[in-house]
């Protein structure tokens, strides 16, 4: 059985799941649930001067008939007592010792207040410190959140504050809403932060009512822009994660946070690197319970792949990332359609047409238009079986349906493998080009003479 | 008066008796539904369908939240579109070329999206449909008979922008759509929606028997082109002893009286015979309408029947006892009342140059079955002869013979589709037949007008 124990930048946890600060983590009764539940660790819903929120405070974007591929939020921090937020940690901490409790922290940008609340953080027992630098809504208009974390100089100051006081590990935490995520990681970095968590939500408009032509989420027929995060956001996540988790200039535990259901994306942040997961819409959408998949997804994964601890995978696809002039210009795939398994929906044959390279084609037709235009044409009538004694061919794909790849004109660019339906219906195959490895990188330091 | 007032029609109890077969689908499984659909390039389903409905554009636009485009997307191809959704075959026909078939997935509920998305349209008065420009109104075309073939050939030909009159002898237009499909497939009612907006439309309605009430050679006159979607007529006759008895009652008039006459009452022990399609709503109607057994007599098997095989299973699950090889000789009748039937038994013979097998009496193998109805359901009869004697119309075992991508008959003045023309199938064939003979039509009349021009000029 895989050791899912974490020691991440000194906080110890029993697994690798945190929930993200935000509202499943929004009191103490929460988290001890949460705790109960499986997760290892849990970082407190931002504490501060407490705020007034609106009503209302999500909007998300559904898909295909899915609910919340996307969601979006203009809540702020607490909006409860310093007091109360510390209290409870004491509790927790106490009933639950060997879990990690962070506080999450965003106070007004002076010394002397960050110092306060970072004393009283770790008085009341938390295992570690999050600087939320991040919250790109409401927060980030008062000179906090964002607006932090969008300028290197005062992440490196308030962070250098921080770390003045701290005796716990200090986190900071990224926005992505800046043009390039490396700056900000070395600021934090500059002001002694111990480790990362990231990424933050994104600024977002999730759309608009088209009935009252107002955006989401409407509050008194006025919305503004909200953070983005969920399953939509994990790409965006994953390759701001790689950008920092490879800077020479950072070094730094990172939190993996953006778009984490389950224990695919735990172990897609883990090999990009990351220590630690943060998870929180989906927590969200289902409740605590999900974390036990987590679990055991995971473990089940390490099992098969004979990794006895997280150490052991941690950080292991990040040499398969590369920049662009270093990939082999000579390393050649085409498409196979498998004609065994094809339905004959013909998505990759138009899929190919009109959104690749025309190299897929269906028999008797010099174009898609043509084989439109004979169905049309076709004279049909209602069989009826015992009358017009016609053969069933339901299970048989008609042979006129099944496209066929034009394999010297066939690019490789993977198109119709990803529309296709059917698993192992359409596979990318290696072809031999019989050149050697050779990447933009060294064609053209060869073509210069270099 | 809207034909919805019509008193004719008193569905009210047969809609507690005959509850759908397949219900409405809410607007969130209607999206669920719709996002199944891969959305098949060239797709199966709508080669499948006679009329050709483009089925993953419209299930894209209920995706999409376009219930207005994906409603004209079905009417574009079928103005029979809600009807079709509800009475349509669709396990043999789109259903059943789903792709999602070959990897042993759920088939997309098609006819269902299809009737959500009607259902929507016929919601909003506003949604009615514009005819085309107007054309040339000296050239005109006639609809004879108010089914499916006739509604869509006129509608088509309004939607090109002709005058168009439907001659139909019933109260009511619609034809086995408003009087012979069983309830619950279709209500008269929707059917009804489907006439009034044909009429919308701009097409003409006159209740009058053709050939009789208005002379053919008047209709000559009057007419540039005649289409002919005359249906079947009533049922052939069984051609034996008895059958005049009261409580012998074919089984298109049976559906239409139950459905028409409020006091319509069924018998108790019923006998339907025949084998097809409307043998089995008639004996599925006759248990809903309160019958204590229903058995159904067919002189060939179970596997010459040629009902679908899903309405067979259907019937079995409602109760109908089935008899195979038995054959009607005589309606034993008491006081003119029918009491039971007289059959001999058949056996199968080998098969003819068709592959059907036919059914020969056995010698000394009668027997009698006590009953108080009978229902004959015995293929159909056409009314065509005396087009076909006075018109030079050509017939082919009775049915009339068409250019099939034109529906054009032996006399070039006259189109033909549906019923009258296939032998009966289904509602959605006749569709098909009306709109291309509405094309070739339109496209006649314009050559005319051409003409027309050229001789003035």
């Amino acid at each position: 059985m895989a050791d899912l124990t974490t020691n991440f930048a000194g906080i110890r946890s029993p697994n690798p799941f945190w929930l993200a600060s935000g509202p499943p983590t929004n009191c103490g009764e929460q988290i001890m649930r949460a705790f109960d539940a499986g997760w290892g660790g849990a970082v407190w819903k931002t504490i501060g001067e407490p705020i007034v929120n609106v009503s209302s405070r999500y909007s998300s974007v559904d898909w295909n008939g899915q609910r919340m591929m996307g969601l979006n939020n203009i809540e702020l921090i607490t909006d409860r007592p310093i007091e109360v937020n510390l209290r409870e940690i004491a509790e927790v901490k106490k009933r639950y010792p060997k879990h990690a409790v962070i506080a999450s922290l965003m106070v007004d940008s002076k010394r002397e207040t960050w110092h306060d609340i970072v004393k009283r953080s770790e008085d009341a027992g938390a295992d570690g410190l999050e600087l939320n630098f991040g919250c790109p809504h409401g927060m980030s208009e008062r000179g906090m959140g964002s607006a932090v974390g969008q300028v290197p100089e005062y992440c490196t100051m308030i962070t250098g504050w921080v770390k003045e006081v701290a005796r716990t590990p200090v986190m900071v935490k990224l926005t992505p809403n800046i043009t390039d995520i490396r700056v900000a990681a070395r600021a934090a970095r500059k002001g002694r932060a111990d480790a990362l968590s990231a990424i933050n939500t994104i600024n977002s408009i999730t759309g608009i009512d088209l009935d009252t032509l107002t955006p989401r989420p409407y509050v008194g027929g006025q919305s503004a822009h909200g953070g983005y995060c969920g399953p939509a956001v994990k790409p965006i996540a994953l390759h701001l994660v790689q950008q920092i988790a490879t800077d020479p200039e950072v070094g730094l535990p990172i939190s993996g946070i953006g778009g984490v259901a389950g224990w695919r994306e735990a172990a897609e942040f883990i090999l990009l690197g990351c220590g630690t997961v943060q998870a929180c819409t989906a927590a969200m959408h289902y409740g605590y319970r999900i974390v036990e998949d987590m679990i055991d997804g995971l473990s089940n994964w390490m099992d098969e792949k004979g990794f006895r601890t997280l150490d052991d995978f941690r950080g292991l696809s990040l040499p398969k990332v590369t920049e662009w002039k270093h990939l082999d210009l000579n390393y050649k795939i085409v498409a196979r359609i498998h004609e065994d398994k094809c339905i004959g929906c013909d998505l990759c044959y138009i899929a190919c047409w009109d959104g690749a390279h025309q190299c897929i084609h269906r028999a008797g037709y010099a174009k898609p238009p043509g084989a439109e235009a004979a169905s049309r044409e076709r004279l049909t009538v209602t069989p009826i079986a015992k009358l017009d004694a016609q053969a069933r061919t339901n299970g048989r794909t008609p042979p006129e349906r099944i496209p066929h790849v034009d394999e010297a004109e066939c690019v490789g660019c993977n198109l119709c493998w990803l529309v296709c339906p059917v698993e192992n219906c359409i596979t990318m195959e290696k072809t031999e080009t019989g050149r050697p490895a050779e990447s933009w990188d060294q064609r053209t330091a060869k073509a210069s003479g270099v | 008066m809207s034909l919805m007032d019509n008193a004719e029609l008193p569905v009210s109890r047969n809609l507690e008796r005959f509850p759908e077969l397949h219900p409405a689908l809410d607007s969130q499984s209607a999206l669920a539904e719709a996002n199944r659909c891969l959305f098949c390039f060239d797709a199966p389903c709508m080669g499948a369908c006679p009329t050709h409905i483009d089925v993953p554009r419209f299930i894209k636009k209920i995706a999409s939240g376009n219930l207005r485009g994906s409603a004209l997307t079905i009417l574009d191809a079928n103005i029979l579109g809600l009807s079709c959704s509800r009475v349509c075959p669709v396990d043999v026909l789109c259903e059943g070329s789903c792709v999602m078939h070959r990897y042993n997935k759920k088939p997309i509920e098609i006819g269902r999206l299809q009737r959500h998305a009607m259902e929507y349209f016929y919601s909003r008065p506003a949604h009615a449909l514009q005819p085309g420009p107007a054309q040339d109104p000296t050239k005109r075309a006639a609809c004879i008979g108010g089914g499916p073939a006739s509604l869509t050939c006129a509608a088509e030909l309004r939607r090109q922008g002709f005058a168009v009159t439907v001659f139909d002898n019933r109260p009511l237009p619609g034809g086995l759509n408003t009087y012979g499909v069983a309830e619950y497939k279709l209500r008269p009612t929707d059917s009804l929606r489907e006439v009034e907006m044909v009429r919308a439309l701009g097409v003409e309605f006159r209740q009058a028997a053709v050939g009789t009430d208005v002379p053919l050679a008047d209709l000559e006159r009057e007419f540039a082109f005649i289409f002919l979607g005359l249906g079947l007529g009533s049922m052939e006759r069984l051609g034996i002893p008895g059958e005049d008895s009261a409580g012998v009652v074919d089984a298109l008039r049976f559906i239409e009286r139950y459905k028409t006459k409020p006091d319509f009452e069924v018998g108790r022990r019923v006998a339907v015979i025949g084998g097809g399609n409307t043998a089995i709503d008639a004996a599925n109607a006759a248990l809903r309408l309160g019958a204590a057994e229903v058995h159904l007599f067919y002189r060939r098997t179970e596997r010459e029947m040629p009902a679908f095989s899903f309405e067979f299973d259907h019937s079995k699950v409602e109760g109908v006892r089935f008899h195979w090889l038995a054959q009607p000789v005589q309606i034993l009748s008491s006081d003119g009342r029918v009491v039971g039937i007289k059959f001999v038994r058949t056996q199968l013979d080998e098969a003819d140059a068709s592959g059907r097998r036919n059914a020969v009496p056995v010698a000394n193998s009668h027997f009698d079955f006590a009953c108080d109805m009978v229902i004959p359901a015995l293929g159909q009869s056409r009314l065509a002869g005396m087009l076909s004697s006075t018109r030079s119309i050509e017939l082919k075992r009775g049915s009339i013979v068409v250019d099939r991508p034109t529906g054009r008959t032996s006399n070039p003045q006259y189109y033909a589709g549906g019923d009258c023309v296939n032998g009966g199938r289904e509602v959605v064939d006749a569709v098909a037949d009306g709109k291309r003979a509405a094309l070739a039509i339109a496209a006649a009349l314009r050559s005319e007008m051409a003409k027309g021009v050229e001789h003035h000029g």
